[in-house]
């Protein structure tokens, strides 16, 4: 269940926005793409995702080829920016669509599936959230239902396409430690796209340092702050080398 | 709309106030009143004045003149031109809206423009360019003829033409809403493992549904009530190629104004419940206007 980003390289007409990225992920590891505004890295997931094509290189997971392979049968859970919750559906059938949407022998009867939805809550902690619509949640609580509709696929990889920033400050930074936790239970490899340093300092076991379409340097986040690899790293983490030891923010 | 200020009960209201506010009241009787006599002038009498008309000589000729063979004829070829036009214009109106909004692509800025084209054209123009391509001694309309196959003064012409005057009603309905709502819940669908239609049908549908409706209840308004360009490709031909409209002109014609205003009461109902309607769903679902 490791995915190897080899070679992965994109242009918007003429443009380049990727330039032959490469990555590796181990199962179960939590990695941040971190990077100031039009790096690369949302498209990068976005080509992981299969909601864009590459026009070169390619992509393995699980040692299967899925360059070319449609989003619909990647089964990687994905949470959006803006969550991207269906408004017309409540909670619960928000969180059982994916599970309605598989075909005929691979799909779950009725009965399997609403206990599924229900354990599924109950794992978030939202249950009695259960039969409310999208229109009537908080900023967190919308989250948590992404993530939770995300989940239910039984995702084999976790993409968070800047998973916060809809958020206020003071509900973000408590929602950083339980996102991590439930992703730790669950105990499949997550991509955390953000432009925020702390966070993916906080979160990420490794961080990809993005800058113009190019990962300047792939490490843990002491290996970053002792060692920046480039004059590019050493300036986006600047001011951050306390933060690990004191654990104070910015 | 009036605000009342709420001074302190020791205070006198200031003598200029009152007169501010009498100003200001008789400004807005003013324009309610022009507002009322100019709808009540131009739009209320005249439909009463249709009614009236038909039933002048009691409910017997009315339903006499409803029920004439030629007229019912031509309520139901109007009813056929609509049940034909609006599934088409619902097919295009969909695919037309999502090229737009979903994809990038030559021309795309011409296809919204050109949408909206008959909106800008006067009917009996369209009813003649049709007839100049599609008539026997046309470009397309010639070629055609060698095979026998003729698309002008019958069925077909009047459809063709109430295609063309009703061509922007849904898509121009869809095209904003689609691009406010943009893919992002059509894109959370297909990662959760939706095909594509799976994803029209529960996503992207449901949030269209009260806009598509609009569209067609505007766009049959318009197919059932079209004269000019239909009038130009329908050929005319008595109890055959006559729609209500053109049928209430024939009368009215043949010196029969019971008949023909008879005829127009039916035209003016389905005017009314498109109204009504309307405004159901204005109401029910009141951020589409």
């Amino acid at each position: 269940m490791t995915l190897h980003v080899n070679d992965i390289s994109k242009s918007y007409s003429n443009n380049p926005v990727l330039d032959q990225v490469q990555l590796t992920i181990e199962p179960g590891e939590f990695i941040a793409l971190l990077g100031p505004s039009g790096s690369g890295k949302t498209t990068l997931l976005r080509i992981i995702a299969g909601l864009q094509f590459a026009d070169s290189g390619s992509l393995w997971f699980d040692q299967i080829d899925m360059t070319a392979m449609q989003a619909r049968e990647r089964q990687f859970g994905m949470v959006f920016q803006n969550y991207a919750l269906f408004e017309h559906m409540s909670v619960a059938d928000n969180v059982a669509f994916g599970l309605k949407m598989r075909s005929g022998k691979t799909r779950p009867s009725k009965k399997e599936i609403a206990k599924r939805v229900t354990n599924l809550l109950e794992m978030a902690e939202i249950s009695h959230l259960a039969d409310r619509f999208p229109s009537q949640l908080s900023g967190g609580q919308r989250q948590r239902v992404a993530l939770t509709r995300a989940l239910a696929i039984e995702p084999r990889l976790l993409l968070l396409d800047e998973p916060f920033s809809a958020l206020d400050t003071k509900v973000r930074k408590g929602l950083r430690k339980s996102l991590r936790d439930l992703q730790r239970n669950v105990g499949i490899a997550a991509i955390l796209v953000t432009h925020d340093q702390e966070e993916a300092l906080e979160m990420a076991d490794r961080i990809a340092v993005m800058n113009d379409g190019r990962i300047e340097q792939f490490d843990t986040a002491t290996n970053l702050l002792r060692n920046p690899a480039t004059p590019f790293v050493a300036d986006f983490l600047e001011g951050l080398s306390n933060y690990m030891t004191e654990g104070a923010g910015i | 709309m009036t605000r009342q200020q709420t001074a302190p009960a020791s205070q006198r209201p200031h003598p200029a106030i009152a007169r501010l506010k009498r100003q200001r009241r008789n400004k807005q009787r003013g324009l309610i009143a022009i507002a009322l006599l100019f709808a009540f002038f131009v739009m209320g009498l005249p439909v009463l004045a249709i009614f009236a008309r038909a039933f002048q000589e009691g409910l017997g000729i009315y339903w006499a003149n409803i029920i004439h063979p030629e007229t019912l004829h031509a309520i139901g070829l109007t009813v056929l031109t609509a049940l034909i036009v609006l599934p088409i214009n619902l097919v295009f109106g969909i695919c037309a809206a999502w090229a737009i909004t979903r994809y990038t692509f030559p021309g795309r800025r011409a296809l919204i423009t050109i949408i909206e084209l008959p909106f800008s054209i006067s009917p009996i123009v369209a009813g003649l360019c049709y007839l100049l391509i599609y008539g026997a001694t046309g470009l397309v309309g010639e070629w055609l003829d060698t095979y026998d196959i003729q698309l002008m003064f019958n069925l077909i012409g009047i459809i063709l033409v109430s295609l063309f005057v009703t061509c922007p009603f849904v898509a121009r309905e869809l095209i904003p809403l689609m691009e406010i709502k943009g893919r992002d819940e059509e894109e959370a669908a297909l990662t959760l493992g939706a095909n594509g239609w799976q994803t029209f049908r529960y996503i992207t549908l449901p949030n269209i549904k009260w806009a598509l409706l609009y569209g067609t209840i505007l766009a049959n308004a318009r197919v059932m009530g079209e004269f000019g360009a239909v009038s130009v490709v329908s050929g005319n031909i008595r109890g055959e190629t006559m729609t209500l409209p053109l049928q209430v002109q024939l009368l009215y014609d043949d010196y029969n104004a019971t008949g023909a205003f008879a005829a127009a009461t039916v035209l003016t109902l389905i005017a009314l419940l498109t109204l009504i309607a309307r405004s159901v769903i204005e109401s029910a679902h009141p951020h589409h206007h």
